[in-house]
């Protein structure tokens, strides 16, 4: 009894303090369309990629939000266009209280400060022409914030954070393995004391024994620094160890937001439940019984989505409204959780 | 961290040098016998050019002074002759005016390779920065640039040269401009291409991220990645700089006589082929030995920069 109640207690502190908390990241109706051009001397506009095509969510301070999806659905071009990196065809990308789309030159370059994005591939990362010394310095240099010998003694105590040894601050990069490089990635994004980071698809590169070594130093980072992520990936168990919420992309969009645990236990749209029932069990017996939802056809292409609903050509439980009625609203669900679908409205 | 760490610090990350790309394709050069025999040649032959006036001196002769003694052999001559009685000692012997061959060829191999590096230099200047400035931004200034080479490279080179040489006075300076100012399309096409495959690497995007600027970029990340390509480049200039310095002295373009250089010595030479084959022969060989040296060196370098053969 007293643990029930308990629990329903926690959940109460749980809510209020979601409501409390702090919106570090706000992003509405962000797009990102690559133009299709055609012609030789004059290049005209026949089409666009749309890569992001209206993406809305909110980022607290101090939490790691997942983005999930398949390849090609736009979780990268989110995280890039968040930072600027790509310049948002439309919408806006509230950071900290400042509106970043409008910014230019030296005042979006304060910014970059304050958030940060790892990369992939740890071997496409790092300038195979700079020493580690110099490429965990270069934030330093570029923001002109130490001098040399400050440099020298803070770059040693950041891979010392990261875990490596200082000693290797004179070596390059192709002298490292796949996991000591994202570390060095990981120094470098930690150099100018960020509060936001985007990762973009951090440990896919990386072997499975690496992938885990990465994944703690991320959360010890986080818990030490008060760190925000932004953590995108496609390893969806690994998204539900680290993650305290997730958005589900699809096509550009998101499809479904909410809490970890309520997007896991009970997935809303039939392309979440599609994608978590894709995760085996490692249980023989339930991985026999379970119901597999498995999608037929390919994704549509971004640079000519479908009329209705995005997900309405390979959906299970598509009707009539899916395929007229364009792009369902996210609409809240349960506290927290809200889903993008005509079967839930 | 108190002091002492500091220090040993220093210290062992000194030990602790890594191999940068520089210095392990610098001892995989070391090792490529080849390339290091044609770098010996090379040296060898800009040591000959140089010492010219010692050569003069040692067998005294003049590359200027005409005399009786004309189409004199190889390894024949006398030091002191009838007909030549200040003469000196004429060690490949003599062209159609009597001048000593060797002390022109060392001469003219200063001329022709000043002409060739100082023309590769130039070139390669203008290419490499409008390569990266156009790879890197593109767009319109990209489409414009592309336009321009295009245009300059349907006009056939030759044609181009024989009417700025006709226009200009044919000099070693007109020369270096001429096909320095002409020269630089390939590069730029080939520095752009490589900077459009970096700007994308995600090294770049993150150094964008840092908030590095766009000079920067270009300056410390996109630069020191194209040193391979751009090395390999300058050595095959050079060497198709001199045939084409050779080609228009055949063509009474080049630099013009009495100012010897290789090219306008083998051009000179093929009226007389009958009566003085080595002055067909020694030009011609150190012009080919030359031009392999480069393209040798320039081979070994770009095997050396391969990331993808180990050692």
């Amino acid at each position: 009894m007293d643990s029930v109640v308990g629990s329903k207690v926690m959940q109460q502190q749980e809510q209020t303090q979601n409501e409390d908390r702090e919106v570090i990241l706000s992003v509405r109706g962000l797009k990102k369309h690559f133009p299709i051009t055609a012609g030789i001397v004059i290049q005209r506009q026949v089409g666009a990629v749309k890569a992001v095509d209206g993406v809305d969510f909110d980022v607290y301070k101090g939490e790691t939000l997942g983005l999930v999806g398949e390849s090609g659905c736009g979780k990268s071009t989110t995280g890039r266009t968040i930072l600027q990196l790509y310049r948002p065809t439309a919408g806006s990308v509230v950071f900290e209280g400042k509106e970043l789309t409008t910014m230019r030159g030296n005042e979006l370059r304060q910014m970059r400060r304050r958030m940060q994005i790892i990369f992939q591939d740890p071997f496409a990362s790092l300038n195979p022409r700079m020493t580690v010394g110099n490429i965990v310095s270069e934030p330093l240099l570029v923001h002109n914030v130490m001098s040399k010998n400050e440099r020298k003694e803070y770059v040693s105590h950041l891979l010392e954070k990261v875990g490596l040894n200082p000693f290797y601050i004179n070596r390059y990069p192709h002298e490292f393995s796949g996991g000591q490089r994202q570390r060095i990635g990981i120094a470098r994004a930690l150099a100018l004391n960020p509060s936001f980071i985007v990762a973009d698809e951090p440990i896919s590169a990386l072997d499975v024994s690496i992938q885990a070594q990465v994944v703690n130093l991320l959360e010890d980072l986080q818990q030490e620094l008060n760190l925000t992520y932004l953590f995108i990936a496609h390893d969806l168990s690994m998204v539900r160890h680290i993650c305290d919420r997730v958005a589900v992309m699809y096509l550009g969009k998101v499809v479904e937001i909410g809490p970890t645990n309520l997007v896991y236990d009970n997935p809303l749209h039939p392309y979440t439940q599609a994608l978590l029932s894709a995760v085996p069990v490692p249980d023989p017996e339930v991985e026999e019984k379970r119901r597999r939802i498995i999608l037929t056809g390919d994704v549509p292409s971004p640079a000519n989505p479908p009329q209705g609903c995005n997900f309405s050509t390979r959906c299970p439980v598509s009707f009539d409204l899916c395929y007229q009625e364009p792009d369902p609203p996210l609409i809240e669900a349960e506290p927290g959780h809200f889903v993008a679908c005509h079967r839930v409205l | 961290m108190s002091a002492d760490s500091v220090v040993t610090l220093d210290e062992k990350s000194k030990q602790l040098t890594g191999e940068s790309l520089y210095t392990k394709a610098l001892r995989r050069l070391r090792r490529d016998r080849l390339t290091v025999s044609a770098l010996l040649v090379i040296f060898l032959m800009v040591l000959f050019s140089f010492s010219a006036p010692l050569i003069e001196d040692i067998f005294n002769v003049s590359y200027t002074r005409t005399s009786s003694n004309v189409f004199a052999k190889p390894f024949t001559s006398e030091p002191v002759t009838e007909q030549d009685p200040q003469g000196g000692f004429n060690l490949l012997g003599t062209d159609d005016l009597g001048r000593d061959q060797l002390a022109r060829l060392a001469y003219a191999g200063q001329i022709s390779m000043q002409i060739a590096i100082l023309a590769a230099l130039l070139s390669l200047a203008i290419g490499v920065s409008l390569g990266i400035f156009t790879g890197f931004y593109g767009g319109i200034i990209d489409d414009l640039i592309m336009w321009v080479i295009t245009t300059l490279n349907s006009i056939p080179a030759l044609f181009l040269l024989i009417i700025v040489a006709a226009v200009l006075k044919p000099g070693a300076t007109t020369l270096i401009l001429v096909l320095g100012l002409l020269g630089w399309t390939g590069t730029t096409r080939l520095v752009r291409g490589e900077t459009l495959a970096l700007r994308e690497r995600e090294y770049i995007i993150s150094a964008r991220a840092l908030g590095a600027s766009n000079f920067r970029i270009m300056y410390s990340h996109i630069a020191p990645n194209l040193l391979s390509i751009v090395v390999v480049t300058l050595a095959q200039d050079i060497g198709s700089l001199l045939l084409t310095e050779a080609g228009l002295s055949f063509l009474g373009l080049g630099v013009q006589p009495p100012t010897p250089t290789w090219g306008n010595m083998l051009s000179n030479s093929q009226t007389f082929f009958n009566k003085g084959p080595h002055l067909v022969i020694f030009p011609g060989l150190l012009i080919s030995v030359t031009v392999l040296c480069m393209y040798i060196i320039g081979d070994g370098i770009r095997d050396a920069f391969d990331p993808t053969i180990n050692d």
